[in-house]
């Protein structure tokens, strides 16, 4: 594997090495490496490109990773990744993927990832999307993922999605659906520079009886960039619901945030949030008077409000 | 040493915060003092570099600091802690102190220093300094952040604002034990007369200019005399309670 794509996959997937547990690793839209386990199976596609990950019940304290590296100009990657997750495990899972742009082309990946979450299985979906290019590349790097995920009752789901630098046009979709006494988390993260464009949908139908969704998005706008974020929870039984989009606005940037509830009971309970603003003045001052210049102080400020 | 000649301060809409301000801060332990809107915050945040004076000059060990930065200040080893301690979303305890420090902090230092303002690091370290802290911890955190810097010049605005009382007898302490050791020079801007009782000198700041600047025991009088000067129904009343 080259340099580009090794320094990609510590990017997007945290992988020095080869991972322990199962993996596929995809590059330039074939799969470069594989690995299963007794208990997880992955699949490749017949009908489509893409795989299926297939988590037998009871699987305890297994990992996947399943990055993706797209280092050719103009290269379109399409995929369908369907995952299956056996009742009552305890599993997570990293995705990811990472373009290095190097020429004139667009390069893009576009994914649909769907979940289907087994009664009382426990999930943690890691993805974080990175994109980088040579000086001279004008091309420009896509992603447009789009995640649909079932969690059937009890199932929980712990998401953390997160795109910081590089990505030239997002287009993010997410859509779930919440049986009884299922959870859902999501934990979004986005930082746009330069003409960069992030548009993200959330939708979570929250359909069984106590079943509950949290979706904290916090983004950071800069330069001439533009995000558009709604965030949707439908409240159709007795549930609990909370949305909440927190902005940073910088420069010339644009945000959009649209945090939307329906009820359809009277035993829903949700609430939404939403606050876009520029980085305060006094915790620049404050980490100045600490020694930090106003630069590196501004950096601290917006790393950790996109931890 | 701090020494602050002439300075003075007007705000943008023409209002005299501070008038020809001439002290030398040379003891160990010195308490600002003075009535509420005498000028106490504005001469700390003139000293951090935070509000530039409109005239007059400040001098650090001898060096004029005038129109250096609130970041070369610091740099210099000027510590301020705000009397409203500032929120952030996503920085945690450790974080901050560990940027107060200039290095990452071990969980040994953050327990030394904030078991000194009555915390217990293991309860805080990982916590967002944030709205999910009550006001008095956060003001704890503050005064540690200012401890962990261990500055030549440590200033800190009412530290004893917002923090329950049993907190302020221990952080009595901390301050007796601050002036026991040789950790450079301490300014304070406090109202309590604990504070006041270990200072080795208290600057009486009267509308905007230095009133009194001596030992606790030449000023005390002049602070207390003070009130007769104001309004017979303000006097009055003090009388009666």
């Amino acid at each position: 594997m080259k340099t580009i794509e090794q320094n990609i996959l510590k990017e997007v997937a945290g992988l020095d090495a080869l991972p322990v547990g199962a993996y596929n690793i995809r590059t330039n839209g074939k799969s470069a490496a594989r690995n299963t386990t007794a208990n997880i199976d992955i699949v490749t596609k017949e009908d489509k490109p893409g795989i299926d990950i297939i988590i037998k019940p009871g699987t305890i304290n297994e990992s996947v990773h399943i990055p993706v590296v797209v280092s050719q100009a103009g290269l379109k990657d399409m995929v369908y990744n369907d995952f299956f997750i056996g009742e009552g495990s305890d599993v997570t899972i990293v995705a990811g993927c990472g373009i290095h742009s190097c020429g004139d082309a667009d390069s893009a990946h576009d994914g649909i990832h769907t979940f289907y979450v087994g009664k009382n299985a426990k999930i943690r979906y890691v993805e974080k999307h990175y994109g980088e290019g040579d000086a001279d590349a004008t091309g420009k790097r896509l992603m447009n993922p789009t995640t649909v995920v079932h969690l059937d009752e009890g199932a929980q789901m712990m998401m953390e999605t997160s795109q910081i630098a590089g990505i030239d046009d997002t287009n993010r979709v997410t859509e779930a659906d919440l049986a009884a006494g299922a959870k859902l988390e999501i934990r979004d993260s986005i930082m746009t520079t330069g003409d960069q464009t992030a548009d993200a949908y959330f939708t979570a139908d929250l359909n069984g009886e106590d079943c509950s969704c949290n979706i904290i998005s916090r983004t950071v706008a800069k330069g001439n960039s533009k995000q558009h974020y709604t965030s949707t929870l439908n409240g159709n039984a007795r549930c609990a619901g909370h949305t909440e989009c927190d902005s940073i606005i910088m420069d010339n940037a644009y945000v959009h945030a649209a945090p939307q509830l329906s009820a359809a009971t009277t035993e829903a309970s949700l609430i939404h949030e939403a606050a876009i603003g520029k980085i305060a003045g006094e915790q620049l001052i404050k980490l100045m008077t600490l020694g930090l210049t106003e630069e590196e102080a501004e950096e601290q400020i917006i790393s950790g409000f996109l931890k | 040493m701090l020494e602050l000649q002439n300075i003075s301060y007007v705000t943008e809409d023409g209002k005299t915060i501070l008038k020809d301000i001439n002290a030398k801060i040379d003891d160990h332990f010195v308490v600002i003092t003075g009535p509420n809107g005498s000028g106490k915050s504005t001469l700390a945040k003139v000293i951090a570099g935070i509000n530039k004076p409109s005239s007059g000059r400040i001098l650090l060990n001898g060096e004029d600091i005038t129109d250096l930065s609130i970041t070369e200040r610091a740099n210099k080893g000027i510590s301020y802690a705000f009397q409203q301690p500032v929120r952030f979303k996503g920085l945690t305890v450790k974080d901050l102190m560990s940027l107060a420090a200039g290095k990452e902090a071990s969980l040994n230092e953050l327990c030394n220093l904030l078991s000194e303002v009555g915390l217990c690091a293991k309860d805080y370290i990982n916590r967002d300094l944030d709205g999910s802290l009550s006001g008095g911890e956060l003001k704890r955190i503050e005064i540690a952040m200012a401890f962990a810097r261990n500055s030549a010049l440590t200033l800190f605005d009412e530290p004893e604002a917002g923090i329950d009382l049993w907190s302020f007898q221990k952080l009595i302490r901390v301050f007796e034990k601050m002036v026991a050791g040789n950790d450079g020079n301490i300014l304070i801007i406090s109202h309590q007369e604990r504070i006041i009782d270990i200072a080795d000198k208290v600057l009486y700041l009267k509308d905007g200019q230095v009133a009194k600047y001596d030992t606790k025991e030449n000023v005390l009088p002049e602070i207390m005399g003070g009130a007769a000067s104001a309004c017979s129904v303000l006097t009055d009343k003090m009388k009666e309670d």
